[in-house]
C-alpha cells in the first residue's frame, strides 16, 4: 500500500511507490514531482494569498498620487505623454482627452510614510507593512487577455497557472486540502466587470491534479463534496471499506498499481469530506475576530468572507491561495463605483493581513493585491465636477505586496507626473511572477515542463527577479 | 496519453548501447534537446557561428578555428573537449541552462563521433519506408510479426489472449464508448466460429456509435465548444459541423477526403453544402468581442490559431514555435509560417464578433444554414406562396398603364401639397425627464441636440415642439455621430451604442390634453440585429431600436408613419417621448427630429430628392416624356400607391420576410469563405499584429515536399497538400494516434509532437509499415482501426507481473495487453447505459444535463450562458459529448476528468487520479441516479434472491463473473446497508429520490436503497471506470 500522505495522484506516483517498493525504474528526476517537493533554494515564504483586483483598479485614486494634475484638469492629455501609444476602441475616438485629476485626497501614513488614498482608511493603517510597486506594467489592454496573462504569462488560453506551476513545483503541504485553492467574489462597485474564467487557475498542459480547486459560494463549497441525502457517514464508511476491498482484490488479479492509487485518491476524497467543512465553519470564530474583518465576513461569497477563509486556509498550509474579487472596471461614474469596491477591500484586506501577523504566519505567507492593469488619467466620457471615467492603461498601474521575504514600508517604482509613463524601476508582469516563484524557492527559469517538445516556464523567456522588493 | 513528464523517462530496454550508433535514436535526441537551441536551426539564436544540425557544418572549423566533430576521431572534436571538460566557463552545454548532459550521453556523442559522426535526416521528415514484414509464422498478423521480433530480442513473451468477456467489453468501449449488453457478452462468449472475434469488430464498427467515439477526440483537436470563449463568452452553434464528423466516421469517409474537406471544402468545385459544413473546423476557434478591441489583432490570432491548429492535427509539429521566430528545434522558419499563414488569411470572417452576438449569442458570418426534413418542408410551403404571389403580380402588371393614368389625375396635386418631404422641427424644449439626473440636451448648430453629463441608466428625452403648418403625417428621428460619444459613435453606451424602446407622439391642442397617437409603421435605415425598428411598436422588455454593428459611426434615420395625419389648429403641440427602457445607460447620444405632411404613401427615409425629381416630371405633359422619365414614375407608383400590383408585391415581400425569417431559425454553422482577392500576409515582427515587416505569398516548409501537381496554391492545395502521400508527416501522425489510442501509448510516444524533439519510436519500422499500409488502403480509417484491434498485441490479457513492471513500466513492448481509465466522457457515458438511463440519440443540438447549482454564474454575469437550467427530459441522459460546453467555465466533471477546456487545439489529455474524480463519482447527482436506476434494473431483471441480482449485477456492470470473495464481499455490505435503511426507511426514500427520474414505486424504498448503494460501488470500481 502506498503511504497515506498520497496526495492528487497520477501515474507519477505510481512510479512512487515502485521506488518505494524497490523496483527498477528509468533515470528520472521524479522526486521533483512528489508531496512538498525540495525548492531550488531555501524559500522565504511557503504559502502565498494573491488578492487579485478583477477588472483594473485605479492607481491614481488609491496609491498614486498626482495633485500636480489639479492644474491640468481638463486639459488634453499631452501628445509628448501618450507618445502615439495605443488606446482601447472604447477611447481611440474621442475628440479629447481631459486630464481628470482625482476627487480623492491623499495622506502619508506610518513610520514610510506611504502615500495612501482616503479611499483606504484600513490599509493606510496598515503602511508599514506594505511594498507599494507603482511600477506595474503589461502588454495587454483587454481584460481577457490581460488577466489571462497575469495568471498564465500569457495572453492567449493554454498555459498553466501560476497556482498549478507552485502546485507541479513544491506539492501540498496539506494531506486533507488541495495545493491551489481558488474563492471568487462579485464587488459591489460595478458588479459584472470584468468575469472570470476557468482557464485563470488550470493547468494548461500541467496534469490536471494541479488546477486550482475553485470554492463555490453557492451549495457544496468543493463540487460534489456532500453524500447524497440518505446516506450518513456510517454507511459511505462502510462502502469505501468495501470498494477499497474489492479494489484489493483486482489488484492481485492485474497487479496495476494504479488501483492502489486509485484506493488512496477515495481516503482522501473522504477525508477532505471532514476537513473541508471544518476548514469553512468559522461558528468558532471569536468576535473580535469576525468584528475585524467587518460586516461583510458573515456573507458567505463576499471578499470579507473569503479573507477569513484565506487565513484559515494558511493556517491549514494550503500552498496557494488565491482570491478574485470583481467589479473594479470603471470606465464611467469612478467616483461612485471605486468606493463600493473600496468598503468591499479596505478593511477585510487589512484585517487579514493582521490577523496573519498576530498568529505569526505573516511570517511565511506571502500577500499580493493587485489587478491586471491601470487606468488612464484622462477621462472616458464626460468629465464634470463630480464624475469621470478611465479607460485601461498597460502602462503602470499599482500593486503591493506584504509579508514572508518582502521589504516592509516602501515604496518601488514611479511614474510620470500624468501616471501615464513609468520613470524609474519598471516591474513586469513577468518580473513580478519570477519574484513570487522566488520568494516561494523557486528560480523561474528552472521550474520547466515538457511539452509538444519544448520546456515551458511560466515567465516564458523573460522576467526579472526584482532585487528592490525583496527583504 | 499518460502525464506527459514521463517523457523524460528512457527506458534502457529501447536504447540498448552496445549497438552501433542510430543517429535518430541515439544522437538526435541529446542533440535536438541540448545543443540546438544555440547551434540549430534559428539563425538569430546560433552562438560562434557553430551549427550541429547539419552535418556539413558541424564538420566545418567554427569561428575560433575550431572543428565541433572530427568523425573517428572524438578527441580531436572540440564537442566532446567542450563536453567533458572542468571548465565551467567552457563547459557546455552552459550549466545556466539547466540542461546537463549524462554520462551515457556523453558516452553515445564519443562513440557516434567515433563510429564516423553519421547524420541523418529526422526520421519523421523522411519518407515512411515500408519494411518487409518479419514474419515468423505463416499466418501471423503483421503488427505481431514486428511486436514480437522486438520481444523476442528483449527476452520477453506476449501474454495470451484475453477472456472474451474481456475483450468484448475492451472493444466496444474503444470502438463505440459503450459497455457490452449481458446478451452481447453471452453472444459472443458462445460464438463457436472461428472469425467471431472479426464478426465482432465489424459489427462494432458498423455500429452507429463508432462515429460518436471516433468524433470525440477530434472534436478536442478542432477546439470545439458551444460558445465564442473570450470575456463575455456568449453562445454559437457549431452542433451541425460537429454532426458532419460523427457522419463522416460512420460513413467511413477516407481520411485524405476527411481532410480536404475540413481545410478546404468551400474551394471544391461546385462544393456541396456537406462540403461547406465540413469548413467549420476551421471556424471553431474562439472569437473575442470585448468591448474595445482592436479588430485586426483579433483576426490575426484566428488566423495563427488555424495554422497552430493545423500544425498539431495534421502534422504534430509544434508550428507556434515559428510565430515569433525560427523554430529552435525543427527546420522551419518564420518565414515559413507566415506562409502557411497566407492560406488561412484570406476568409471573410472579421476576426471579432459583430453586434449583439458579443452578449445575446450567436454566429458570426460567414455561415450556411442547415435544414431538417421538417423545416425543408415548411421552406418549400413558404417558397410556393411566394411564387404564387409573384403570379399576381405579373398579372396585376398587364394594367400598370391604366392604373398610373388614373393616379396621375390627381398626383401632382396631393404631391404639391407637401413642400418638402422632412423639414426640422423648431423645438420650445427638449431636456431630459430625469432633470439634473439625466442627460443635458444641447442645441447643436445643425438643429440637433447633444447630450451630455449624467448618463442614467434609462433617460427619457421629452422633445415639445410647435406642431408645423400644414400638419404631421409622419416624424423623421435621425441620430448622429458625435466626438464626444463613446466611441465616436451615436449612442451614449460605453460601447457606442444605444436602445431605443418607445417613441411616444403626443398632440396637445390649445387648451386640451395631451393625444397619445397611433403609428401605423415604422422603418429603418439599419437596425442592429435583435434589435429591430418594429421593436419600438410593441412593448417587449428590454429590446428596442439599437444600432450596434460593423459601421457604428454612421448616422441613422428611423421613420415614424402616423395611423393619421395631425392637422390641428395654430397652438397646438407636438409632444415627443423618446424613452430608453431596455438595458442600463443605453441612451442616445446626439439626435435631430424631422416632419412631414406628404402623403404617407410617398414618404421616404431619404424622401426629399426624390419626390422633387418626381413632381419634375409629372409637370412634363405626357406626350414629352422620355422613355426614362415614364420609368421613373412607373417605379415610383408600383412602390408607393395603393393598387392589385402594390398588393401582390406587398404579399411577396411579406412572405419573402417570413422566408428569411423562418430560414434565421435553422441552425446555421460558421463555415469558411473566401475572399475574391487574397489579403496581404506579412512576418509579423515577434509575431505581433501591429509590427508587420516582409511581405510573404503562399507556401510550404522547404523541409516537406512541395505542393502536389495540379493542386492550386490555394487553402484547397494546403489540404491536398497535407494528405498527398509524399507527405511524410500525416499518415505517420495518424496511426500513431490510433495507435496511443488503442494501446496507451503511441509507437512514438510523443503523438503530439512528430519534429526534432520527437521520442524516437519504439518501433520505427512498425510505425513505418502502418503509415505506407494506411496510405496504400486509400486512408482507410475504419481498416485502420481492424487491423490494430484484430493483432494479439491488442487482445492479450493486460494482467501485470511484477517483472514486467521491472522490465517495461509503461509497456511500451506490449508483452501485455493495455490497461487504463476511461475518458471522462466514458465514464459518465457508461453509468448512463449500465442503468438503462441513456438516451441514445445521434446529433442534434447541444443539451443540458444536471451541473452543479450556478455553474455559469459564479465568475460571470456577462453574455446569454447564465442562469444554468438543466433540461427536464432526454437532454439529461444523452452521450457527454453532446452536452453545452461553456469555454470559461466547462463542464465541471469534465474538467476533474482531464478534459481540456477546449479553448485551443488539444491533442493529448492527461490521464489523472485524484480524489476529485472519487467524489464526483459517489457523489454528482448523475451518478447516483445511475446507481439507483442500475439498482431498479437489477432487482427487476436479475432473479429473485440477493445473490442472483449480485451475480447480475457486478457481470452487467463489469462483463465478467464475480469470483467467491468479491460475491461475499457485496452479499455482507448490501445486507447491513439493508438492516440500516430498514430501521430508518426515511433516509431509504430520500435517497432514492435523487434525480429526475422516478424510482419504481412498487420496490420496497429500503430494498432500492440499499441496492443503489451497492450499484454505487460497482460503479466506482477501478475495473468499471477502466477498460482493461
Amino acid at each position: 500500500m502506498p503511504s497515506a500522505t498520497l496526495q492528487f495522484q497520477d501515474r507519477l506516483n505510481r512510479r512512487a511507490f515502485l521506488k518505494q517498493s524497490g523496483l527498477a525504474l528509468g533515470s528520472t528526476a521524479l522526486a521533483s514531482q512528489l508531496v512538498a517537493s525540495p525548492t531550488h533554494f531555501a524559500p522565504k515564504a511557503k504559502r502565498i494569498i494573491y488578492l487579485f483586483q478583477s477588472g483594473a483598479p485605479s492607481q491614481m485614486d488609491l496609491f498614486d498620487p498626482k495633485p500636480q494634475m489639479e492644474k491640468r484638469r481638463g486639459e488634453d492629455l499631452p501628445a509628448s505623454i501618450r507618445m502615439g501609444q495605443r488606446l482601447t476602441g472604447m477611447t481611440s475616438g474621442q475628440k479629447t482627452f481631459p486630464v481628470a485629476p482625482s476627487m480623492f485626497k491623499f495622506a502619508q501614513h506610518g513610520q514610510s510614510g506611504a502615500w495612501i488614498s482616503e479611499l483606504m482608511p484600513n490599509i493606510s493603517k496598515i503602511a508599514d507593512e506594505l511594498c507599494f510597486i507603482r511600477s506595474m506594467h503589461t502588454e495587454a489592454i483587454n481584460h481577457d487577455p490581460a488577466i489571462t496573462f497575469c495568471q498564465t504569462g500569457s495572453q492567449l488560453a493554454g498555459r498553466p497557472s501560476i497556482g498549478s506551476w507552485l502546485s507541479y513545483g513544491l506539492g501540498s503541504e496539506n494531506r486533507d486540502l488541495p495545493a491551489y485553492v481558488v474563492l471568487t467574489s462579485f464587488g459591489t462597485g460595478r458588479r459584472d466587470d470584468q468575469p472570470l474564467y476557468d482557464r485563470l487557475w488550470s493547468s494548461g498542459f500541467l496534469p490536471t491534479q494541479h488546477q486550482g480547486v475553485k470554492f463555490r459560494n453557492v451549495g457544496d463549497p468543493v463540487l460534489y463534496l456532500s453524500d447524497p441525502s440518505g446516506l450518513n457517514r456510517g454507511m459511505r464508511r462502510g462502502m469505501l471499506d468495501e470498494l477499497a476491498a474489492l479494489n484489493q482484490r483486482d489488484h492481485q488479479l492485474f497487479g496495476d498499481p494504479e488501483i492502489t492509487a486509485r484506493i488512496a485518491q477515495y481516503e482522501m476524497a473522504f477525508r477532505m469530506q471532514s476537513s473541508v467543512p471544518d476548514l469553512i465553519d468559522t461558528s468558532k470564530e471569536p468576535q473580535h475576530v469576525l468584528d475585524a474583518y467587518g460586516p461583510e465576513v458573515r456573507n458567505p461569497g463576499t471578499y470579507a468572507a473569503n479573507c477569513l477563509l484565506a487565513r484559515r486556509l494558511a493556517e491549514r498550509d494550503v500552498r496557494f491561495i488565491q482570491l478574485f474579487h470583481m467589479g473594479w472596471d470603471h470606465h464611467g461614474g469612478l467616483p461612485n463605483a471605486i468606493k463600493g469596491q473600496c468598503y468591499d477591500t479596505d478593511q477585510p484586506t487589512a484585517a487579514l493581513i493582521r490577523d496573519l501577523k498576530q498568529r505569526g504566519l505573516l511570517d511565511d505567507t506571502l500577500i499580493v493585491w493587485g489587478g491586471e492593469f491601470g487606468r488612464t488619467i484622462y477621462s472616458q466620457g464626460t468629465l464634470t465636477e463630480t464624475n469621470y471615467g478611465r479607460d485601461h492603461h498597460p502602462r503602470c498601474f499599482t500593486l503591493f505586496m506584504a509579508g514572508a521575504g518582502v521589504k516592509k514600508g516602501i515604496t518601488y517604482g514611479e511614474t510620470d507626473d500624468y501616471c501615464y509613463n513609468i520613470t524609474r524601476d519598471p516591474v513586469h508582469v513577468h518580473d513580478l511572477n519570477a519574484t513570487i516563484l522566488h520568494l516561494l524557492g523557486l528560480n523561474h527559469e528552472r521550474l520547466t515542463f515538457r511539452f509538444q517538445g519544448r520546456d515551458y516556464r511560466l515567465t516564458d523567456i523573460h522576467g526579472n527577479l526584482v532585487k528592490g522588493v525583496v527583504a | 496519453m499518460r502525464p506527459l513528464f514521463l517523457l523524460f523517462v528512457t527506458l534502457p530496454a529501447l536504447a540498448p548501447a552496445a549497438e552501433k550508433i542510430v543517429f535518430n535514436r541515439d544522437i538526435r535526441p541529446i542533440l535536438s534537446d541540448k545543443c540546438f537551441h544555440c547551434h540549430g536551426p534559428d539563425e538569430k539564436e546560433r552562438k560562434s557561428g557553430l551549427r550541429l544540425d547539419v552535418r556539413d557544418a558541424a564538420l566545418k572549423p567554427a569561428e575560433s578555428g575550431a572543428v565541433a566533430i572530427q568523425p573517428g576521431d572524438p578527441s580531436h572534436s572540440e564537442l566532446v573537449a567542450r563536453c567533458l571538460t572542468a571548465d565551467k566557463d567552457e563547459l557546455m552545454p552552459p550549466p545556466k541552462l539547466g540542461k546537463p548532459l549524462s554520462q551515457r550521453e556523453k558516452d553515445l556523442l564519443q562513440q557516434w563521433i567515433t563510429e564516423g559522426a553519421e547524420y541523418q535526416g529526422h526520421w519523421a521528415f523522411l519518407p515512411p519506408v515500408r519494411a518487409a514484414v518479419p514474419a515468423q509464422k505463416p499466418d501471423q498478423h503483421p503488427i505481431d510479426a514486428f511486436i514480437t521480433a522486438r520481444l523476442a530480442k528483449e527476452g520477453l513473451k506476449a501474454s495470451p489472449e484475453a477472456d472474451r468477456a474481456t475483450l468484448i467489453r475492451r472493444l466496444s468501449l474503444d470502438l463505440t464508448g459503450l459497455p457490452p449488453t449481458p446478451a452481447e457478452v453471452s453472444a459472443f462468449e458462445q460464438d463457436a466460429a472461428p472469425n467471431a472475434y472479426e464478426k465482432l469488430v465489424d459489427r462494432l464498427l458498423a455500429s452507429k456509435h463508432y462515429g460518436e467515439r471516433m468524433a470525440m477526440q477530434w472534436l478536442d483537436f478542432a477546439r470545439y465548444a458551444d460558445s465564442h470563449g473570450f470575456q463575455t463568452d456568449s453562445s454559437r452553434s457549431m452542433w451541425p459541423w460537429r454532426d458532419w464528423v460523427i457522419r463522416a466516421f460512420n460513413d467511413n469517409k477516407p481520411f485524405d477526403q476527411f481532410t480536404i474537406e475540413q481545410i478546404g471544402g468551400d474551394l471544391i468545385p461546385n462544393a456541396t453544402l456537406d462540403q461547406k459544413i465540413a469548413t467549420g473546423f476551421n471556424r471553431n476557434h474562439r472569437i473575442n468581442g470585448e468591448g474595445g478591441i482592436i479588430a485586426e489583432e483579433w483576426r490575426i490570432e484566428n488566423v495563427i490559431d488555424r495554422v497552430e491548429t493545423t500544425g498539431f492535427t495534421w502534422l504534430a509539429l509544434s508550428l507556434n514555435c515559428c510565430r515569433c521566430h525560427d523554430h529552435k528545434y525543427d527546420p522551419i522558419t518564420q518565414k515559413e509560417f507566415y506562409q502557411l499563414f497566407s492560406f488561412f488569411n484570406n476568409t471573410t470572417d472579421r476576426g471579432t464578433i459583430t453586434g449583439g452576438s458579443n452578449r445575446s449569442g450567436g454566429n458570426e458570418a460567414p455561415v450556411v444554414t442547415v435544414a431538417d426534413p421538417a423545416a425543408a418542408a415548411r421552406l418549400a410551403a413558404l417558397q410556393q406562396e411566394i411564387d404564387a404571389a409573384k403570379q399576381q403580380a405579373t398579372a396585376a402588371r398587364k394594367d400598370l398603364g391604366k392604373l398610373i393614368a388614373a393616379w396621375e389625375a390627381t398626383a401632382l396635386k396631393n404631391l404639391a401639397q407637401g413642400q418638402t418631404a422632412w423639414a426640422p422641427l423648431a423645438p420650445t424644449q427638449v431636456v431630459s425627464k430625469l432633470g439634473d439626473k439625466g442627460a443635458k440636451l444641447t442645441r447643436q448648430s445643425d438643429g440637433s441636440y447633444l447630450a451630455s453629463g449624467p448618463n442614467p441608466a434609462q433617460d427619457t428625452y421629452l422633445f415639445d415642439a410647435p406642431l408645423p403648418k400644414g400638419g404631421v403625417t409622419a416624424l423623421l428621428l435621425e441620430c448622429l455621430p458625435d466626438a464626444s460619444l463613446p466611441n465616436q459613435s451615436l449612442g451614449r453606451y460605453s460601447n457606442g451604442n444605444f436602445v431605443l424602446t418607445d417613441f411616444d407622439v403626443f398632440v396637445q391642442k390649445p387648451g386640451g390634453k395631451p393625444e397619445k397617437q397611433t403609428l401605423a409603421r415604422v422603418s429603418a435605415d439599419y437596425s442592429q440585429k435583435g434589435y429591430e425598428i418594429e421593436k419600438v411598436l410593441k412593448r417587449a422588455r428590454g429590446k428596442g431600436w439599437a444600432i450596434d454593428g460593423p459601421t457604428k459611426r454612421d448616422p441613422r434615420r428611423a421613420m415614424f408613419v402616423l395611423q393619421t395625419p395631425v392637422n390641428a389648429p395654430e397652438g397646438t403641440q407636438l409632444l415627443l417621448r423618446l424613452r430608453h427602457e431596455a438595458i442600463g445607460g443605453h441612451n442616445i447620444g446626439r439626435f435631430r427630429i424631422s416632419a412631414s405632411s406628404t402623403p404617407a404613401e410617398t414618404l421616404k427615409l431619404d424622401g426629399d430628392t426624390q419626390l422633387a425629381a418626381l413632381k419634375a416630371i409629372l409637370e412634363v405633359p405626357v406626350e414629352k416624356r422620355t422613355a426614362q422619365q415614364k420609368g421613373e414614375i412607373q417605379k415610383f407608383f408600383i412602390a408607393n400607391v395603393d393598387s392589385p400590383l402594390k398588393r401582390a408585391n406587398d404579399v411577396v415581400t411579406a412572405k419573402q420576410k417570413a422566408l428569411e425569417d423562418a430560414r434565421a431559425q435553422l441552425p446555421s454553422v460558421m463555415v469558411m469563405e473566401e475572399m475574391p482577392q487574397p489579403r496581404d500576409a506579412f512576418i509579423l515582427n515577434r509575431g505581433e499584429y501591429d509590427k508587420p515587416t516582409t511581405k510573404v505569398g503562399m507556401g510550404l516548409p522547404a523541409v516537406l515536399p512541395p505542393l502536389p501537381k495540379g493542386a492550386p496554391m490555394n487553402r484547397l492545395g494546403l489540404a491536398k497538400w497535407l494528405v498527398d502521400p509524399a507527405n511524410p508527416l500525416t499518415a505517420r501522425v495518424w496511426v500513431n494516434r490510433a495507435w496511443e489510442k488503442s494501446f496507451g501509448y503511441g509507437l512514438c510516444k510523443t503523438t503530439e509532437n512528430l519534429g526534432s524533439q520527437a521520442d524516437y519510436p519504439v518501433h520505427p519500422e512498425l510505425l513505418d509499415w502502418l503509415a505506407t499500409e494506411f496510405v496504400r488502403t486509400g486512408w482507410d480509417m475504419k481498416a485502420m482501426q481492424k487491423l490494430l484491434v484484430t493483432s494479439h498485441a491488442y487482445r492479450q490479457q493486460s494482467k501485470v507481473t511484477p517483472e514486467l513492471l521491472a522490465k517495461d513500466p509503461d509497456n511500451r513492448l506490449l508483452a501485455r495487453g493495455p490497461r487504463f481509465r476511461l475518458a471522462g466522457e466514458l465514464v459518465r457515458d457508461q453509468a448512463l447505459a449500465l442503468s438503462g438511463l441513456l438516451v441514445p440519440k445521434i446529433g442534434g443540438d447541444s443539451v443540458k444535463p444536471y451541473m452543479p447549482e450556478g455553474v455559469w454564474d459564479e465568475t460571470s454575469k456577462y453574455g446569454n450562458l447564465r442562469g444554468y437550467k438543466a433540461d427536464t427530459g432526454e437532454g439529461l441522459y444523452r452521450r457527454t459529448m453532446y452536452t453545452i460546453w461553456k469555454r470559461t467555465a466547462a463542464p465541471p466533471t469534465m474538467l476533474l476528468f482531464d478534459s481540456p477546456s477546449r479553448e485551443l487545439c488539444t491533442v493529448k489529455r492527461s490521464r489523472t487520479n485524484t480524489p476529485l474524480q472519487a467524489l464526483a463519482l459517489l457523489n454528482e447527482v448523475t451518478f447516483v441516479e445511475a446507481a439507483r436506476a442500475l439498482a431498479q434494473r437489477v432487482i427487476q431483471e436479475g432473479g429473485d434472491t440477493p445473490e442472483a441480482r449480485l451475480d447480475f449485477a457486478y457481470r452487467l456492470v463489469t462483463s465478467r463473473a464475480a469470483d467467491a470473495d468479491t460475491k461475499r464481499l457485496l452479499l455482507a455490505g448490501l445486507k447491513q446497508r439493508l438492516a440500516e435503511f430498514q430501521a430508518n426507511p426515511e433516509s431509504a426514500a430520500q435517497l432514492i429520490a435523487t434525480g429526475a427520474s422516478k424510482p419504481d414505486a412498487s420496490i420496497p424504498a429500503p430494498e432500492l436503497a440499499a441496492y443503489t448503494t451497492t450499484a454505487s460501488i460497482l460503479l466506482n470500481l477501478d475495473r468499471t471506470i477502466t477498460r482493461d
